[in-house]
C-alpha cells in the first residue's frame, strides 16, 4: 500500500543537509571497481616501457608464460589494429592526429607505454610475471622540451608526422595591433603552468565482464564518463554498442583523470569478450603516476597593452600547450578551453590568442580541474599585477578601474561570451573585510621597513570561470564530436518511493543529496523518500556524465524540468481523483488540493499508486506517474569570486607560508551550501598544490624524476590553513535554478593568489615573478638572480 | 605495487630473530614497523625471500633508565619515543625531533631502531643519534656488541649491522644542562628532510662550553659539522658568533642534488639552519 509521508521540513533548497552518500564512501564498505570480487577473474597486468622513447626489437614472453599461474601474455602482435584511447575534439581542419596502439606494435613514445599484458588467475602472479618478460629496445632520442621540440631537425615523436607541431589554434579578437599602437606600457611575461598529476584517492581500476548466455559485457569501471565511455569502447573495438553496458560504481575522485578513455578499458573489454570469463585491473600508485593523463603544462607568452592612467587596452595570449606522446579524449582541446577566459572579468579591446599543440615523448596530458581555465586566470590575474607594479598602481585599485561593473550585465567581452550576471564589487568588498586587508599592508610595510628576514606578501584573484559544459551548438562550432546536454527522469514508484535517474556521474561531489534536494523541493517528497540513480549506462541510459563544473548547472535544470512534469501529470490525475477542473487544483508541499475546499486533497504518493493500479485514470491518460527530461542548456554559466591570499616569504630559506586565504565566492543559488564549502576547500587545496608543492619533472632522457609521492609533493591538512570562506549571491539569468558551478572555482582561483603573494612579498627585492611550484629552492634562485641583476 | 613472494617469521626474543637470520643467510630482512621495509619491497627495490619480524619482542620495546644514559630498545615506535617520560625528561632532543618524523600514522607504526638501521640519509633520528655519541647495541650469533654511532652509519642505506644481526637497543646520554634543537627543512609535514640539523649546547656563565652539530642529508650518513663544534666552542653565545660560526657548516659535506634541492641549495640550507637550530638550542 501506498506509504505517505508528507514534508513537514520547508524548502530543502538551500539546507545544508548532510551527505547522504558519506557514511559508505568514508568507510570504504562500499562497491568501488577493486572490491568487485567476480568468480572466476583473471588478472591483467601491464608491462609499461621504461624509456621514453625506442624502437621495440623483440620480445620474449617465454619466461612468463611458464610461470605458474599465467595463462597469456599478449603484444602488439596480437592486436596490430586495436587502439587504446581516441581524441574526440579535433580543434583544427589540418590537426595531426596520433594513432594510441592499445598495446605498442613496434615503438614506444614515452616511459609508461604499454609494451605487454599479462594475463593471470592472481593478482600477484601477474605482477611477477612482468619480471619475466624480456624486452629489446632500440634508444631512440627523447623529446622533452616544447621549444626544442618544433625547431626543425628536432627527432621526432610521430615520424609520419615530419613534425612535432600538432596544430595551431588562433581566435583574433578586435585588433591587437592597433591598439597596441596606442598603448603607453606593454608589459611582457613568460609564465610557465607546470605540469600536473592529477591524484584522485582511488587510483583506477576495471573489471570487464561476460554475463552469461546474453551478449551483454558489462564494464565497470572507476570513471567520470560511463556514458561517453560506452560509445567510444564501441567505436574502438567494434563491439556493438547495445552489448555493452558500462557502470561507474562509486568512484573516489577523478579530477579530470577519470574523465578519458584509457588503453586498460579497452583491453580489459576486448579480452574478457575472448577468453569469457571475468578480467579485472587496478592500477599502482606508480603505475598512475605514468599511465593516468597528466594535465596542465604550457609555456605562457603574454602580453598586455595599457595607458599610463591604468586602462587595459588589449591583451596577446601566445601558447605552446604540451599533448605528450599521443591525443587522448580532449588533449587538443584542454588548453582551448581557456580561450575565451583570458580577458578575465576585465573589460579590453582587443585578445589576440594562439595556441600550438607540441608532440612530445611524455605521458599525454588532458583535462585537470578546471581545464584551461586555470592557466587562463594564472595569466590574467598574473599579469594585471604585473602591469599595475610597471604603473606604480595598487593591484586591486587597477582591478577595479578595469572589471566589468555590476551594472554593466549581462556584459559581451571581448572573446565573444556574453557574462548574464555578477557582481564583483560585492565579492572583492567582502573579501577584503574578512582578509583585513588595510592591516596586512601595514604590517607589510612594517617588515620591509624592519628588513624582517621573513616579507609578507598580499595576493589577489578576481577571477570568473565559465561552467555548464555546454550548449551543443557551441560545442559543434568549436568541432568537438558530442553534445553537452544532460538528461534526467524521475519516478514516482507505487510505494511513493521516487527514484530519480540523472545522467551526470558523479565521483565524490555528493549528487545524490543535492539532486535530491532540488526534486524534494519540485515534487514535495522527502529528501530521504528519493534515491539517486546514476553511472551506470543500464540503469541510466542518457546522460553526459560529470567534469567542467557541469552536473548542477547543466543537470540541475533537466531534474527541475523532469519534475515540473511529473508534477504536472500528477495534477491531472489528482484533478480526476478529486472531481475538480486541473486548474482549480493547487500543489504544495506534496500535496494536491481543491482551491477553497483544502479538505479535498490527496497526496503525490497517492496519486503515484493510482497511477500504477490505473483503475481509475483520466480517460486516455496513459498509467505510471514519471517525468522525464534532456536539457542543453541555453549558455554558459559565469561563476566568479575575489579570492586573497597573505603569504609568508622567509629570504634566507626561500621557504613560503601560507598565512591566511580569503575565498568569497559567487556561485549564484546554492543548493547545499556544505556541498559548496566541501568543493571551495577542496578546490582550494588543489590550486594551492599548484602554486606550492606539485610538479612533475623529467630528465633530458624523459625519464619522469617525480614518479612517487616522496618526489611529488602533495599537501595534507597539516600544510594548509583553516580557509576563510563566505559566499555573495547573484544568481545566473540563464539556468533556471539560478545556479552557476562551483566544482573547479577554488583550483581556478588560488594558484595566481598565492603566486601573485609571493611575488609581492619580493618585489622590493626585484624578484618580478617565480617559477611554479613556489619551492623553496625556486623562491630562494628568484631572490638570489634578482640580486645579481638577471629576471629571475 | 605489489611485492614478490617471502616467507614471514616471526620472532618473540632477540636469540629467535637471530637465529632465523642466520637460517636465512644473506637473504633475510628485519621487519619492524615496516614504514620504510614495505615500501621497498612494494617498490621491488628488493626482494628478501625471508622477514623476521621482531615488532613484539619485549626486550625491544622497553625503554630503560641506566643512570646516567637511557637504553631506548629498538622497537619502540616513533610515537612512543615522542610521549615517553624518560625521553622528554632526559633526552628532549629525541622527542622534539620524533613529532617531526613523518606524519602520525607512520609515527605508531615505524620504530626508532628501525630508522637508525634503515639509515635513509634523509632520516631524522640517526642525526639524532649521531648528534648524540650514541651507542648501538647489536645481536649476533658471536652474542651482542656495541657500535659507537660514528662506526654506525657506514653509507647510503648501509650500517655496520651485519646481514645475521639484529639492533637491540640504542643507549643515548642523558642531556642535563644541555639545550638542544632539531631544525627540519621540508616541504610538506610529513615529506623528508631536504636538510635537517640537530644541535645540543652547554652554556656556561654566558660562554659555549660545550656544541655538537650533525647534519641530515648532507652526505651518505649523518655528519658532524666538525668545524662549526670548534668554531662555538669556548665563544660568546651570542646570536653574532653563532651566525659566524655556522658559515663553516657546509664544509667538508657531499649533499646529494634531487627534485627538491640541489647540493649549492642544500649547502646554503646548512648554514642558515645551523645558525637557526644552534640559536634555538642556546636558548637565544
Amino acid at each position: 500500500m501506498t506509504e505517505t509521508v508528507m514534508r513537514t521540513d520547508g524548502a530543502a533548497i538551500g539546507r545544508a543537509d548532510r551527505r547522504k552518500e558519506d557514511a559508505r564512501l568514508l568507510t570504504g564498505r562500499t562497491n568501488w571497481t577493486d572490491n568487485i570480487q567476480l568468480p572466476g577473474t583473471l588478472h591483467m597486468a601491464t608491462l609499461r616501457s621504461s624509456m621514453a622513447h625506442a624502437k621495440i626489437l623483440r620480445i620474449d614472453t617465454s619466461a612468463a608464460l611458464a610461470l605458474e599461474g599465467v595463462l597469456h601474455v599478449y603484444t602488439g602482435r596480437d592486436f596490430p589494429e586495436l587502439a587504446g584511447s581516441t581524441c574526440v575534439w579535433p580543434v583544427t581542419d589540418d590537426i595531426r592526429m596520433s594513432h594510441y596502439p592499445a598495446i605498442c606494435t613496434d615503438e614506444v613514445k614515452y616511459a609508461g607505454d604499454v609494451v605487454a599484458v599479462v594475463i593471470a588467475n592472481d593478482r600477484s602472479v601477474a605482477a611477477d610475471a612482468l619480471d619475466l618478460i624480456d624486452v629489446d629496445y632500440e634508444h631512440l632520442p627523447a623529446v622533452v622540451d616544447m621549444e626544442e621540440a618544433l625547431k626543425p631537425g628536432a627527432p621526432l615523436v610521430h615520424a609520419d608526422m615530419g613534425t612535432n607541431e600538432c596544430y595551431v589554434a588562433r581566435m583574433p579578437c578586435g585588433d591587437y595591433e592597433a591598439v597596441k599602437a596606442r598603448a603607453d606600457v606593454v608589459v611582457k611575461r613568460r609564465f610557465i603552468n607546470q605540469r600536473l598529476i592529477p591524484n584522485p584517492m582511488e587510483p583506477r581500476s576495471v573489471v570487464a565482464a561476460p554475463m552469461g548466455m546474453s551478449d551483454e559485457i558489462t564494464l565497470w569501471s572507476a570513471t567520470q564518463i560511463p556514458h561517453v565511455l560506452r560509445v567510444l569502447l564501441a567505436l574502438l573495438t567494434g563491439i556493438p554498442e547495445n552489448n555493452i553496458r558500462v557502470v561507474a560504481p562509486d568512484v573516489g575522485g577523478g579530477f579530470g583523470a577519470k574523465l578519458q578513455i584509457y588503453r586498460e578499458e579497452v583491453l580489459a573489454l576486448v579480452l574478457a569478450k575472448r577468453l569469457g570469463k571475468p578480467v579485472k585491473w587496478t592500477e599502482t600508485r606508480s603505475e598512475h603516476m605514468v599511465a593516468t593523463h597528466h594535465g596542465r603544462d604550457q609555456i605562457q607568452d603574454i602580453e598586455l597593452a595599457v595607458t599610463k592612467d591604468g586602462t587595459i587596452l588589449g591583451m596577446k595570449v601566445d601558447l605552446l600547450a604540451d599533448m605528450g606522446a599521443y591525443l587522448q579524449i580532449i588533449t587538443p582541446g584542454t588548453p582551448l578551453l581557456g580561450m575565451f577566459m583570458y580577458s578575465g572579468i576585465y573589460k579590453m579591446e582587443a585578445l589576440d590568442f594562439t595556441c600550438t599543440g607540441v608532440y612530445t615523448t611524455k605521458t599525454p596530458t588532458d583535462a585537470y580541474r578546471g581545464a584551461g581555465r586555470p592557466e587562463a586566470t594564472y595569466a590574467i590575474e598574473r599579469i594585471v599585477d604585473e602591469a599595475a607594479a610597471e604603473l606604480g598602481m595598487e593591484p586591486m585599485e587597477f582591478r577595479r578601474k578595469n572589471w566589468i561593473t555590476h551594472e554593466e550585465f549581462p556584459y559581451t567581452q571581448i572573446a565573444g561570451l556574453t557574462y548574464d550576471t555578477g557582481n564583483y564589487e560585492a565579492a572583492t568588498a567582502r573579501a577584503i573585510e574578512l582578509f583585513g586587508y588595510d592591516e596586512l599592508r601595514a604590517e607589510q610595510k612594517a617588515r620591509r621597513e624592519s628588513g624582517d628576514p621573513v616579507q609578507l606578501g598580499i595576493g589577489i584573484s578576481t577571477f570568473t570561470e565559465m561552467c555548464g559544459l555546454a550548449p551543443s551548438r557551441t560545442l559543434g562550432a568549436l568541432k568537438y564530436v558530442a553534445g553537452g546536454w544532460e538528461h534526467c527522469t524521475i519516478r514516482a514508484l507505487p510505494t511513493g518511493k521516487i527514484e530519480l535517474v540523472t545522467g551526470t556521474s558523479p565521483h565524490g561531489q555528493g549528487h545524490e543529496t543535492a539532486w535530491s534536494q532540488i526534486a524534494s523541493d519540485i515534487i514535495g517528497v522527502p529528501v530521504e523518500d528519493i534515491e539517486v540513480v546514476h553511472g551506470d549506462t543500464g540503469r541510466a541510459p542518457y546522460g553526459m556524465d560529470t567534469y567542467g563544473s557541469r552536473s548542477l548547472a547543466v543537470g540541475g535544470q533537466a531534474i527541475k524540468l523532469a519534475g515540473e512534469r511529473l508534477v504536472e501529470k500528477a495534477r491531472l490525475i489528482a484533478a480526476h481523483q478529486l472531481e475538480a477542473n486541473p486548474d482549480d487544483i493547487e500543489f504544495t508541499a506534496g500535496t494536491y488540493s481543491v482551491k477553497g475546499d483544502p479538505e479535498k486533497s490527496t497526496t503525490i504518493q497517492a496519486v503515484a499508486f493510482e497511477a500504477f493500479t490505473a483503475h481509475n485514470l483520466p480517460d486516455g491518460m496513459e498509467p505510471t506517474l514519471s517525468g522525464e527530461s534532456t536539457v542543453d542548456p541555453l549558455d554558459f554559466s559565469y561563476p566568479h569570486g575575489t579570492h586573497l591570499a597573505a603569504m609568508e616569504v622567509d629570504t634566507e630559506t626561500g621557504k613560503v607560508t601560507l598565512r591566511k586565504y580569503v575565498a568569497v565566492d559567487d556561485c549564484g543559488v546554492q543548493i547545499n551550501p556544505m556541498i559548496v564549502e566541501g568543493q571551495v576547500h577542496g578546490g582550494l587545496a588543489q590550486g594551492i598544490a599548484q602554486a606550492m608543492y606539485e610538479g612533475a619533472l623529467y630528465d633530458n632522457d624523459g625519464n619522469l624524476l617525480t614518479g612517487s609521492m616522496g618526489d611529488y609533493l602533495l599537501p595534507s591538512a597539516a600544510d594548509l590553513p583553516s580557509f576563510v570562506t563566505d559566499r555573495t549571491v547573484t544568481p545566473s539569468t540563464t539556468h533556471p535554478l539560478g545556479t552557476k558551478g562551483i566544482g573547479e572555482a577554488g583550483a581556478i582561483a588560488s594558484t595566481p593568489a598565492i603566486i601573485n603573494g609571493v611575488v609581492d612579498a619580493l618585489r622590493p627585492l626585484g624578484v618580478t615573478d617565480v617559477f611554479m611550484p613556489a619551492s623553496p629552492q625556486n623562491v630562494w634562485r628568484a631572490i638570489q638572480n634578482a640580486q645579481a641583476g638577471g629576471a629571475r | 605495487m605489489i611485492p614478490s613472494s617471502f616467507d614471514y617469521v616471526k620472532a618473540s626474543t632477540v636469540d629467535e630473530a637471530v637465529a632465523a637470520l642466520t637460517a636465512a643467510g644473506e637473504d633475510a630482512k628485519v621487519l619492524g614497523g615496516g614504514q620504510s621495509l614495505l615500501p621497498v619491497l612494494r617498490l621491488r627495490l628488493n626482494s628478501p625471500s625471508v622477514l623476521v619480524d621482531v615488532s613484539e619482542v619485549d626486550e625491544m620495546r622497553q625503554v630503560t633508565d641506566e643512570g646516567s644514559a637511557l637504553l631506548v630498545g629498538a622497537a619502540v615506535t616513533t610515537y612512543e619515543v615522542m610521549h615517553h617520560d624518560l625521553v622528554t625528561a632526559h633526552v628532549p632532543l629525541l622527542a622534539q625531533t620524533a613529532a617531526l618524523v613523518a606524519d602520525p600514522a607512520i609515527r605508531h607504526r615505524g620504530t626508532f631502531g628501525g630508522s637508525c638501521t634503515h639509515a635513509d640519509p634523509s632520516g631524522d633520528m640517526p642525526t639524532v643519534a649521531r648528534v648524540l655519541d650514541a651507542e648501538f647495541v647489536v645481536a649476533g650469533p658471536g652474542g651482542r656488541r656495541t657500535v659507537p654511532a660514528a662506526d654506525f652509519f657506514v653509507d647510503f642505506f648501509t650500517t655496520a649491522v651485519g646481514p645475521d644481526e639484529v639492533l637491540v637497543a640504542v643507549r643515548l646520554p642523558k642531556m642535563g644542562g644541555w639545550g638542544s634543537h632539531y631544525e627540519k627543512f621540508h616541504r610538506t609535514a610529513q615529506a623528508w628532510a631536504i636538510v635537517g640539523v640537530a644541535a645540543a649546547v652547554r652554556v656556561e656563565g654566558g660562554t659555549i662550553a660545550e656544541a655538537r652539530v650533525a647534519l641530515t642529508n648532507m652526505g651518505a650518513t649523518p655528519i658532524r659539522a666538525a668545524s662549526v663544534e670548534a668554531a662555538l666552542t669556548g665563544g660568546p653565545a651570542t646570536a653574532e658568533a653563532i651566525a659566524a660560526a655556522a658559515e663553516s657548516a657546509a664544509d667538508g659535506t657531499s649533499p646529494t642534488s634531487d627534485t627538491h634541492a640541489d647540493a649549492e641549495f642544500r649547502r646554503h640550507l646548512a648554514r642558515v639552519l645551523t645558525k637557526r637550530a644552534v640559536t634555538k638550542a642556546a636558548g637565544l
